[in-house]
């Protein structure tokens, strides 16, 4: 793999997947080990810059990092020079000088890891930026599957919850149809994307990816699950009830909730995945989320691995000829 | 200029002279099992440990070897040191990880590391940093089919199948029934290449 940043999945060859996913699998192994210590990154300096708050992702991060031998520095919006008006391309400048070799970066707004990856040197891994893209969740979650299942090609995938606020139903959609699986994009109707489809459609085509309708949306739950592999929850907020996209999310529950007699009507044995927090009772009841198919805890570990695995390839030295 | 990365090498320009054949090989293996053997006291607590790719089907060798000679199994790892090369920021792209399996803790055991050939050392001192993760062993010794000279660090074998003087345009190959289809050593050089020193 040789590229400067992760910004997106949009970009991403099946060969490139395939190479994090290798990885990924290489450095699950090492965090098996009595000492879950490497040195590729050893007296390279990482950035978690996040501008939106997060937990899991931060931490998921600057474990992978430390665990790499990285020196890890975390900058949050909040008592910082941002709450002095400091813009983000003058961050980034200031990031710059101090030498830093990686960002990883989280930001409400679309596209601001773009900017930052243009301005800056050092490379820039997109930790989730407004509801555009959440690469290495995606990656995770296709490591997850492929640990599970074994293979992704030809899967069925159902995404279900707010997909037009999700920046991880985007990036998962690239991900997994670029691997040959279908997705399938289930939402009640005012949550539902306009044009996304397509674009990827689109765009696979223009990769080079052949496959009968890669991606379809529909507004029916029951057509979503039929057949489906994978079916992954979607966070539905409270916030979308409150600005009238939604009447309840009672109502949300009662029709689209994943339900032990929904699950049913999927294949038997399919997997549920969750990128987390959960809403237990809204998109997802506790009973399946902690059940038998969940795989909602491996994708969280296997978070850690992921985020090594692509740090690992992207660090690789620019300076010096092939050897 | 390494003849691994020779432009303009054709399979009719490079020179290949056979060290050892497939008894040479065999016969070498024999005789290191058995001095592994002799200098350990037996097998109690060993470990053999072979490192990618070639050093993991040569330390199974050995420990069947070890198996016929003196009855006891002797539990086999498989190690790839990529992570721990010092020449990761000299490469544009990340080499692939090989899957590494160790299948005990290291502590208080007796770890033989198994390669295919010596050269500058670098590749041991990396599967040493490799295996503190995995314990703290009593003793490590280090077993290799063929020493080729020009350390580069304080490094040597404990166990050498065969003491090979070489230039450093040179190469070794040591080929395996298990990953090349034969067993065998042979000594690569190129006619030009000896002009331009690594």
């Amino acid at each position: 793999m040789r590229r400067k940043d992760v910004l997106d999945l949009d970009d991403f060859t099946a060969d490139e997947l395939r190479e994090v996913l290798e990885t990924t699998a290489a450095m699950k192994e090492v965090l098996a080990r009595p000492i879950r210590r490497v040195p590729p990154l050893r007296g390279k300096t990482i950035v978690n810059c996040f501008y939106e708050a997060s937990t899991r992702t931060r931490v998921s991060f600057e474990l992978a990092a430390k665990n790499l031998s990285a020196d890890v520095v975390n900058i949050t919006a909040s008592g910082s020079s941002v709450e002095k008006g400091e813009t983000l391309v003058d961050t980034t400048r200031t990031l710059q000088a101090l030498g830093a070799d990686m960002v990883i970066m989280r930001h409400g707004a679309s596209g601001a890891p773009y900017l930052v990856a243009r301005e800056l040197e050092a490379s820039v891994i997109n930790a989730g930026d407004g509801w555009h893209a959440h690469p290495t969740q995606a990656l995770l979650d296709l490591f997850t599957v492929q640990s599970r299942l074994g293979s992704i090609e030809g899967r069925r995938v159902a995404i279900i919850g707010d997909i037009l606020h999700s920046r991880v139903a985007r990036s998962a959609t690239w991900g997994f149809t670029t691997l040959g699986a279908q997705v399938v994009l289930c939402a009640p109707p005012t949550l539902l994307p306009i044009g996304f489809a397509d674009a990827v459609n689109t765009g696979l085509r223009a990769k080079g990816i052949v496959t009968a309708c890669p991606v379809t949306v529909t507004h029916d739950v029951d057509e979503a699950l039929r057949d489906a592999d994978v079916v992954m929850a979607l966070r539905v907020q409270r916030e979308r009830m409150d600005s009238g996209l939604l009447p309840s999310l009672r109502e949300y529950s009662r029709e689209w909730g994943i339900t032990r007699e929904r699950i049913a009507k999927a294949r038997f044995g399919a997997l549920v995945m969750h990128p987390g927090p959960m809403n237990e009772g809204v998109e997802i009841s506790p009973e399946v989320a902690y059940g038998p198919q969940s795989v909602i805890e491996a994708q969280v570990t296997n978070g850690v691995a992921v985020r090594m695995a692509v740090m690992y390839l992207l660090a690789g030295g620019r300076a010096g000829p092939a050897v | 200029m390494d003849l691994r990365n020779a432009p303009e090498a054709s399979l009719d320009d490079i020179f290949e002279k056979q060290i050892l054949d497939a008894d040479g090989l065999r016969r070498a293996l024999t005789r290191i099992a058995h001095e592994i053997l002799e200098r350990n006291g037996g097998a109690h607590d060993l470990i053999l440990v072979g490192m990618r790719s070639r050093g993991a089907p040569l330390a199974h060798r050995l420990s069947s070897l070890i198996s016929q000679f003196e009855g006891t199994a002797v539990p086999v790892g498989e190690l790839d040191i990529t992570m721990f090369r010092d020449d990761l920021e000299l490469r544009i792209t990340r080499p692939a990880i090989q899957p590494t399996v160790i299948p005990r803790d290291l502590t208080g055991t007796t770890v033989v590391l198994v390669d295919d050939v010596l050269y500058t050392g670098r590749t041991v001192r990396a599967a040493m940093d490799a295996l503190l993760s995995f314990g703290r062993a009593r003793q490590i010794q280090l077993a290799v089919i063929v020493d080729r000279g020009h350390r580069e660090l304080p490094i040597r074998a404990d166990y050498v199948g065969k003491n090979l003087p070489t230039a450093r345009h040179e190469l070794v190959e040591v080929r395996l029934r298990e990953v090349d289809g034969t067993d065998e050593v042979v000594l690569l050089s190129h006619p030009r290449s000896g002009t331009n020193q690594a």
